[in-house]
């Protein structure tokens, strides 16, 4: 029989590795196990066609915790953000568009074209989210505290997040009660009148939900998003060097160097569990592998239903993680393109589209997006976040030529026609966006020399997301702080003794953050049970 | 009032925010544009192009080129083979620094010396009998740094140099379209990238070739405020801020010697005469009394005090040069350095300085205070000493075919 690890990690998403290098740092022998021929799970970049690198899923990097950063060296392991200045937001019939810069009299002229009132309301706003995100912060940085405990020290973690909710003062608590209920949209008319501006920002409400702009509790996901604590000071989105994989690629590195043992193409079958309590893990091929515990990057549909498996489980768990919300409502389209798609000709030079090009020209237009993908289907004009990353990293493709991705939404997984039928369907699919785009870029069937559609049904199929949902689960109000993944199990335990979660199933929740490996991870050590 | 370098008719069109510094007599771009942060990343991610032509130049020629520029120099000069290049930095008779730049050997007489300050006259009063011809080309010779990973790839797209297998530090002269020009793989960034030494008359031609082979790798044009960050990244040290040559410095505890500065490796002691070797010896013998290190600031810290405003942590805009006083550990009043510049890392997501400090206190590890402001109160933050250099990717020194 092979040695015994102390840990064995399932899933060498960003989060499992993230994991493993804290906990082979504190001196532990770690195995990782990625199914994938390579690292990074929806963090990963590949060179799909010759010569151009796509980040296949996640494409922008925000959320990523500064001090784990600092805590892995992960600069010296090739972490490398390059921040994106620009937030473009092309309008049909050839006008100049609206684009926010990171200069504020800038972006203040752009949106006086729009309105004069809300121009100078948007530096307001972003005074009060930054407040808001201070406590969100707050929030991610720390397990999720336990309501239901009368364990003094889960008294002590709530009592500091009812700290730093009374520090906020009358006003920006009753703004943050507004947050955690209403719509996006609604939220957002609290503050502006023009519909252009508010499209982009009231989409951010809806990445990754089942839902629409105008459903109650999409606020606090505008949060979620609004966080982007980059470089340490709250800043907007960036790039990572050579594709979002590149994120994960610096933390296997950093892994390795604490002596992290990482192996790709290992699928995992199952955990084993005897007494409920896990011993080790069985590979698809047979092969068992031992160790003191094992932590499962996977999402919580996965860990509690086949790594567990429903005959180790009570039935109001069951039942349970079988509600938990899923709901994909995705997907994603790649470009290589032999030149630059230019999103409008009317402005001077490149810089307005070296951050984020949203296709939502106003907040009728997703709610509509969504009304088609109610009834099950692909909505025919989808709200498209595009990013030419190739303007700002050039190593992604040839000179010259460039990579195009495309975050399409709404994409339910739950097809009209099943979702096993989305291969079917995934031609018809790029073709809207193709076309979509094609309103602001008309010569861009010429550009394009190869396209990968990325549906609902391959990240679940590909990429082991549970019903091709990119968080691992549903960001909802419900299904965050201590309901996460669910409740009594919030803080990276399971029903199964020595198996823990670490993925973006758990708190606080989906994007390259890397929170949930690295609190899992803490938490472990400070059990000592390894 | 300061001159225009022959680059001037083209970074005047490219500088929006119209914000231009008198570097050495020179207008240069301080930064480009008003949000100037991708000026830095350039450096870090594609290739940012700077007019260095401030900086001072000259030509040393003669046969006795080589032994005059070892007896000022504290490296041994005669050792630099054809085409290569070296950092050094040249003495008082007291041990002193007066300037720091770099030495490049074109011919087997012939060199090409850069400073930070004007060098003429301390370096021709010790010609005396040697056959040296030193020759003042500031005004008449202009250059450009090309700083990134791509630069390689721009360059190779103009001119026809064996880019791929120069090495770190080492010098070429290179054929472009009309015209001929000299390029050093040397900089001021920490990172992959070149120096490239033109003739005035054929500056913009250089420019134009350079900005359009750089098209299609993110090239951007980057201001002094963007390299001062790289620098301190890379821990270069900076006439005028880390140190005061000692030509400048009113008093002697103004001045510093290569040993307190970091460079004692350039220091070659055992050999002929030259100026500063006896204090230097003993200074080597008897130990020095301050060093140069890098400071890691302690961010957490720097959270909680602010925290404790309501308010997020907050960093200066771009690299800061002022003092700023480094307390002993154990005791916070007691002050056992400073620091002379400093930045927000957005390479390594730290808060760094630079800083002179008694050399009890300067063993990577040692933990200090440092002083900050945090919404108008001095408050001290913990800080852990560190070698001057943070930042040292491998591409810096990478060559692709030998
Ligand atoms: C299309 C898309 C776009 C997104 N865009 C962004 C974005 O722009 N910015 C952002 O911040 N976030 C984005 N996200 C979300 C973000 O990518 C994820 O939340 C994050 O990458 C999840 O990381 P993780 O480590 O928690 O889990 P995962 O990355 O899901 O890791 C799980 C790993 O387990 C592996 N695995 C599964 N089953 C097995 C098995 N049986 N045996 C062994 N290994 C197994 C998988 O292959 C995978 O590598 C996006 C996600 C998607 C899908």
């Amino acid at each position: 029989m092979s040695k015994k690890y102390d840990a064995i990690i399932i899933g060498g998403g960003h989060n499992g590795l993230i994991n493993a290098a804290y906990l082979a740092k504190a001196g532990k022998d770690v195995l990782v196990l990625e199914k994938r021929h390579v690292l990074g799970g929806a963090a990963v970049s590949e060179e799909v066609y010759p010569g151009f690198t796509y980040s296949v899923c996640s494409y922008v990097v925000s959320l990523f915790r500064p001090h784990i950063i600092r805590e892995l060296n992960l600069a010296k392991h090739g972490y490398d953000i390059i921040p994106m200045d620009a937030s473009f937001q092309p309008l049909p019939d050839d006008d100049l568009g609206l684009c926010r810069w990171g200069d504020a009299s800038r972006s203040r002229r752009e949106i006086a074209r729009f309105s004069k009132k809300d121009s100078e309301v948007y530096g307001e706003f972003s005074k009060v989210m930054t407040h808001m995100a201070k406590l969100a912060k707050e929030v991610i940085d720390h397990p999720a505290p336990d309501v239901a405990s009368i364990n003094p020290k889960e008294l002590s973690s709530l009592l500091r997040m009812g700290k730093v909710f009374k520090n906020l003062g009358p006003e920006l608590l009753h703004m943050n009660t507004k947050l955690l209920t209403m719509s996006s949209a609604d939220f957002l008319d609290l503050w502006f009148e023009s519909e252009v501006l508010k499209g982009p920002m009231a989409v951010s409400g809806i990445i990754g939900t089942f839902l629409g702009v105008r459903s109650p509790g999409t606020a606090y996901v505008l949060l979620h998003h609004y966080m982007g604590e980059l470089d340490g000071a709250f800043r907007s989105w960036g790039f990572s060097k050579g594709g979002t994989g590149g994120v994960s690629i610096a933390c296997a590195n950093a892994a390795k160097s604490y002596g992290a043992e990482i192996r790709t193409n290992v699928n995992v079958s199952h955990v084993k569990i005897k007494n409920g309590k896990s011993t080790g893990i069985i590979l698809a091929n047979g092969d068992e592998i031992d160790s003191k515990i094992v932590v499962s990057n996977l999402d919580p549909n996965r860990t509690y239903l086949k790594m567990i498996g429903e005959d180790n489980l009570p039935k109001d768990i069951t039942t349970e993680i079988k509600r938990f919300k899923l709901r994909g409502s995705s997907g994603k389209v790649n470009f290589a393109l032999s030149g630059v798609p230019n999103f409008c000709k009317k402005r001077d030079g490149l810089e307005f589209m070296k951050g984020d090009i949203a296709i939502v020209p106003n907040v009728d237009y997703v709610e509509k997006a969504y009304d088609q993908a109610k009834y099950g289907e692909f909505s025919e004009k989808p709200y498209i976040n595009i990013v030419v990353p190739s303007l700002t990293d050039p190593t992604l493709a040839p000179p010259g030529k460039h990579v195009m991705s495309c975050f399409v939404q709404y994409a339910p997984f739950d097809i009209k026609e099943g979702p096993e039928y989305w291969p079917k369907l995934a031609g018809k699919f790029g073709d809207a966006v193709q076309n979509t785009i094609k309103e602001y870029v008309p010569d861009i069937d010429s550009l394009v020399e190869h396209r990968q559609v990325v549906t609902p049904w391959d990240l679940q199929e590909t990429f082991g997301l549970t019903e091709g949902n990119i968080f691992q689960g549903e960001l909802t109000l419900e299904q965050l702080l201590f309901q996460r993944p669910i409740s009594g199990y919030a803080k990276y335990k399971t029903p199964i003794e020595n198996l823990w979660m670490s993925g973006s199933g758990t708190h606080p929740g989906g994007g390259i953050m890397g929170s949930g490996g690295e609190l899992s991870a803490k938490s472990i050590l400070k059990e000592k049970v390894i | 009032m300061p001159i225009q370098t022959p680059f001037h008719p083209r970074t005047s069109e490219l500088n929006s925010s119209l914000d231009w510094k008198d570097w050495g007599g020179y207008f240069a771009a301080n930064s480009y544009n008003v949000v100037n942060d991708f000026e830095y990343y350039a450096f870090r991610h594609s290739a940012g192009l700077i007019d260095i032509t401030p900086l001072f130049k000259y030509k040393v020629t003669g046969k006795d080129a080589s032994r005059f520029l070892s007896r000022l120099i504290v490296k041994d000069i005669s050792k630099l083979k054809l085409n290569q290049a070296t950092y050094c930095c040249w003495c008082d008779d007291r041990g002193m620094v007066i300037d720091d730049g770099t030495v490049m050997r074109f011919g087997e007489d012939e060199y090409f010396v850069t400073a930070a300050d004007p060098s003429y006259s301390w370096f021709s009063r010790f010609i005396k009998k040697l056959d040296v011809h030193i020759e003042d080309v500031t005004d008449s010779y202009c250059a450009l740094a090309l700083q990134g990973p791509t630069s390689r790839d721009i360059l190779k797209n103009m001119c026809d140099a064996d880019l791929d297998s120069l090495k770190f530090f080492w010098t070429t002269s290179t054929k472009a379209d009309g015209f001929e020009f000299k390029i050093s793989r040397t900089g001021y960034t920490g990172d992959l990238g070149y120096e490239l030494w033109i003739k005035n008359e054929d500056a913009l031609k250089l420019f134009d070739a350079v900005w359009s082979a750089g098209q299609n790798y993110n090239i951007r044009m980057s201001g002094i405020a963007a390299l001062d960050i790289a620098r301190i990244e890379a821990g270069l040290i900076m006439n005028g801020v880390e140190y005061h040559s000692s030509l400048h410095a009113l008093t002697p505890e103004q001045m510093s010697t290569p040993y307190e500065l970091g460079l004692g490796w350039m220091v070659n002691l055992d050999r002929e005469t030259f100026m500063g070797q006896k204090a230097l010896r003993a200074e080597n013998k008897n130990g020095s009394r301050w060093a140069t290190v890098g400071v890691d600031i302690n961010w957490p810290d720097l959270e909680e005090l602010y925290q404790k405003h309501g308010l997020p942590p907050h960093t200066e805009a771009g690299a800061w040069r002022h003092s700023v006083p480094i307390f002993q550990k154990q005791h916070v009043s007691k002050q056992i350095g400073y620091a002379t510049s400093g930045t927000w890392s957005p390479a390594l997501k730290k808060n760094i300085a630079l800083a002179t400090i008694e050399i009890d206190y300067a063993k990577p590890g040692t933990e200090v205070n440092f002083e900050v402001m945090v919404e108008h109160h001095r408050e001290t933050v913990r800080a852990t000493v560190h070698k001057p250099q943070f930042f040292n990717p491998e591409r810096k020194r990478s060559i692709l075919k030998k």
